[in-house]
């Protein structure tokens, strides 16, 4: 128990300071449903246009959205001295990254693959790729997190990182979206989803494996440039 | 000291590594001109033309040596970056830095030469190919380290930040190849390869290996001369840069 | 144990020869020599950019050094310094204080993250620094000297051997400079040691020994 402390600590620490901004918090979604918005009415709105596409629609949005808060998962912890303070302190650097990372995968993560029956109702998708499609998201969004951190952890000490960060994330998104899209797409044509499920957990797992050293061996890059 | 060790460690040094690039430099870029000479010359007008596809398969001359190139840079590029954060050899910075626009490069070749070769074979520049949607993929990892290099104002550190993704990146290059392989046969089948199973007539095969010999030299020729200019740029102040530089030139270039 | 405080006594806790912090791999300043003993104040002087906050920062493996020998606690730690990181403490010119959660809060947080040598009640520790009544103020809406109390309350609960505190007298008034000399007595008297940095005359009347940081060319 007290081995996990500082990890703990931070965990809740990084969900207290998101609820103290509530509003924050609702953003991600607000967006995804502006971009479900955007594609009904780009496709006619008719269910019958929108129901063949509307998961591949919902992966892809729920992708965007959980990139948008990336940008700010390292940079109030590098203005404010917080990082520098965990490099020069006791506590293993990866553990951290791991509770850093558990954070923002029950913010965003969850809180979207949640949301998901909001927009699979916008976009008609059929109701018995419903299930499927929440627990593919619920895996995809953990290993998205996993990319995420690094990503983020890379650009947290450059003044702007915007395009940077979605030049970096989107490619290595890319086998997320393709077992993740893959798995409703059998449900869809009447197949097991099982493969592409296990395929998309396989990478998630390897994701959690090698992303949290790499974002802590990240972190460590420019910490002679305070700012 | 084994001797291969000891000559590894004396190229790490920046005076050495500097006289090293510039003796054989002109070697390498020359070698790998005459050899693309000979291997153009042998696809282009002694090869003969493919039963099925006729004259336009002779692309595969610089479109296949290229897309090796482009794997085979990333690879190298993912091992200097691995050896620049180990052991913190600034040279090995230097070469993962010049690494990534040359292998940039091929990849746009490849890219390039696939779409010309799509459009006569497939009726259009660009389907979704499990082979050319990786190499845009790998376009763009490309694309991530260099833009994440320059966006940092100190070098060194923009060059361990991007050495950093491009371990990431070498890691999920065969997970990217293999998911988009997968999703290509789930949506669409197998399409025609540009290279058939049957085996290939040796008239064919030579100009293609000499070609694949000569993009390997340019390789080392233009990763000498990037890091070499790298290497001046980044050592300036340094004694052995001011002995190197003569006067004139000194008074010529940056005063 | 007894062996063990032999031991300290003839190994300064912190003992560093030829120490000087690297810029583009040129010293900042002239190498220094340092033999911090048990229970001694060291004070780094120096003009602005002479290098103060940087060896602080160097020490714990923020910045890049060089140096002929680094020992802390008689451990060679001139290439691995985590067993420095996990004895000493450190506050910098940023507090590490998040504006949206109150004093309560972030002490419980800056506790739990650091080494394990910390710990106290956060109550006493407000009461302690002159915040009683502001535990569960967001620290948004404190003073400037006020954060700057808050986390200087790390140091109240503070077990760590070494302390390093980069201008620990800054924002304060008075009475919170009185506070701080009160610590570090304490912790002094515990046997602890602390390095601090500053640029004018301290105003504290504790016997140190002051190294003066003198830019390289």
């Amino acid at each position: 128990m007290s081995a996990l402390r500082p990890y703990h600590a931070l965990l809740a620490r990084d969900l207290r300071l998101a609820f103290r901004r509530r509003a924050d918090l609702l953003l991600p979604l607000g967006f995804a449903v502006l971009v479900v918005l955007l594609f009904g009415i780009a496709l006619g709105g008719t269910p019958e246009r929108l129901a063949p596409v509307s998961a591949p629609v919902i992966w892809v949005t729920v992708l965007l959205a959980g990139f948008l808060s990336l940008d700010g998962l390292f940079r109030p912890d590098v203005d404010d001295g917080t990082l520098d303070q965990w490099l020069a302190g006791p506590t293993s650097i990866v553990g951290l990254m791991y509770a850093k990372a558990l954070a923002h995968w029950l913010l965003y993560g969850v809180g979207l693959t949640l949301s998901t029956p909001l927009l699979a109702m916008l976009l008609n998708l059929p109701a018995e790729l419903l299930p499927v499609m929440l627990i593919a998201l619920g895996i995809g969004t953990l290993g998205a997190t996993q990319i995420g951190i690094v990503a983020a952890a890379l650009t947290a000490r450059l003044r702007r990182s915007g395009i940077l960060l979605a030049l970096i994330v989107m490619p290595l998104y890319l086998p997320l979206l393709i077992f993740g899209s893959g798995a409703v797409d059998a449900v869809r044509l009447g197949e097991s989803p099982k493969a592409a499920l296990l395929l998309l957990a396989a990478q998630t797992v390897l994701l959690l494996t090698l992303a949290p050293p790499a974002a802590a061996a990240a972190l460590r890059i420019g910490s002679d440039n305070p700012p | 000291m084994n001797p291969v060790w000891r000559w590894f460690h004396q190229l790490g040094s920046p005076p050495y590594f500097y006289r090293f690039a510039t003796r054989w430099m002109p070697w390498f870029g020359l070698s790998a001109l005459v050899l693309s000479v000979i291997g153009l010359y042998l696809g282009m007008a002694k090869a003969p033309a493919d039963y099925l596809q006729g004259d336009s398969f002779r692309i595969i001359y610089i479109h296949v040596p290229a897309a090796w190139m482009s794997m085979f840079i990333y690879v190298a590029m993912a091992v200097n970056g691995a050896i620049a954060l180990i052991w913190r050899i600034k040279l090995s910075e230097l070469l993962f830095l010049a690494c990534a626009p040359i292998g940039a490069m091929f990849t746009a070749v490849t890219l390039i030469t696939g779409m010309l070769w799509g459009k006569p074979t497939w009726g259009a520049y660009w389907v979704w190919d499990a082979r050319l949607t990786s190499e845009l993929v790998l376009l763009f990892l490309y694309f991530g380290v260099i833009g994440l290099a320059s966006a940092y104002d100190d070098v060194r550190q923009g060059a361990r930040a991007a050495a950093v993704l491009g371990l990431v990146g070498v890691v999920n290059v065969p997970i990217i190849h293999f998911s988009v392989k997968w999703w290509n046969t789930l949506h669409q089948g197998e399409t025609i390869r540009i290279m058939g199973k049957s085996s290939i007539d040796s008239s064919m095969l030579w100009p293609l290996l000499i070609m694949a010999l000569a993009t390997k030299l340019y390789f080392v020729f233009a990763l000498l001369l990037r890091a070499r200019g790298m290497l001046l740029e980044q050592e300036r102040n340094k004694q052995w840069v001011r002995e190197v530089l003569s006067p004139p030139q000194i008074a010529g270039g940056r005063s | 144990m007894s062996t063990n405080a032999a031991n300290t006594d003839v190994q300064p806790l912190l003992h560093a020869r030829q120490l000087t912090c690297l810029r583009d791999e040129e010293p900042l300043f002239v190498p220094i020599d340092i033999d911090l003993p048990d229970g001694h104040l060291l004070v780094l002087e120096g003009r602005n950019g002479a290098g103060k906050t940087t060896l602080l920062r160097a020490l714990l493996g923020l910045h890049p050094l060089s140096a002929d020998e680094l020992r802390f606690q008689g451990v060679d730690v001139l290439r691995e310094r985590h067993p420095l990181c996990a004895g000493a403490l450190w506050l910098g010119h940023l507090l590490a204080l998040k504006g949206d959660l109150t004093v309560r809060e972030n002490l419980h947080y800056s506790l739990a993250i650091g080494s394990d040598a910390e710990a106290g009640d956060v109550d006493t520790l407000c009461v302690d620094l002159g915040l009683a009544g502001y535990e569960d103020t967001p620290t948004r809406a404190l003073s400037a000297g006020q954060r700057k109390r808050a986390a200087l309350a790390r140091l109240a609960a503070s077990r760590s051997a070494l302390w390093l505190l980069d201008e620990p007298f800054a924002n304060l008034d008075a009475q919170g400079m009185q506070v701080v000399e009160r610590l570090l007595a304490t912790h002094l008297a515990r046997g602890g040691s602390a390095m601090l940095t500053s640029h004018g005359v301290l105003p504290i009347t504790l016997p140190a020994t002051t190294v003066r940081l003198e830019h390289a060319r």
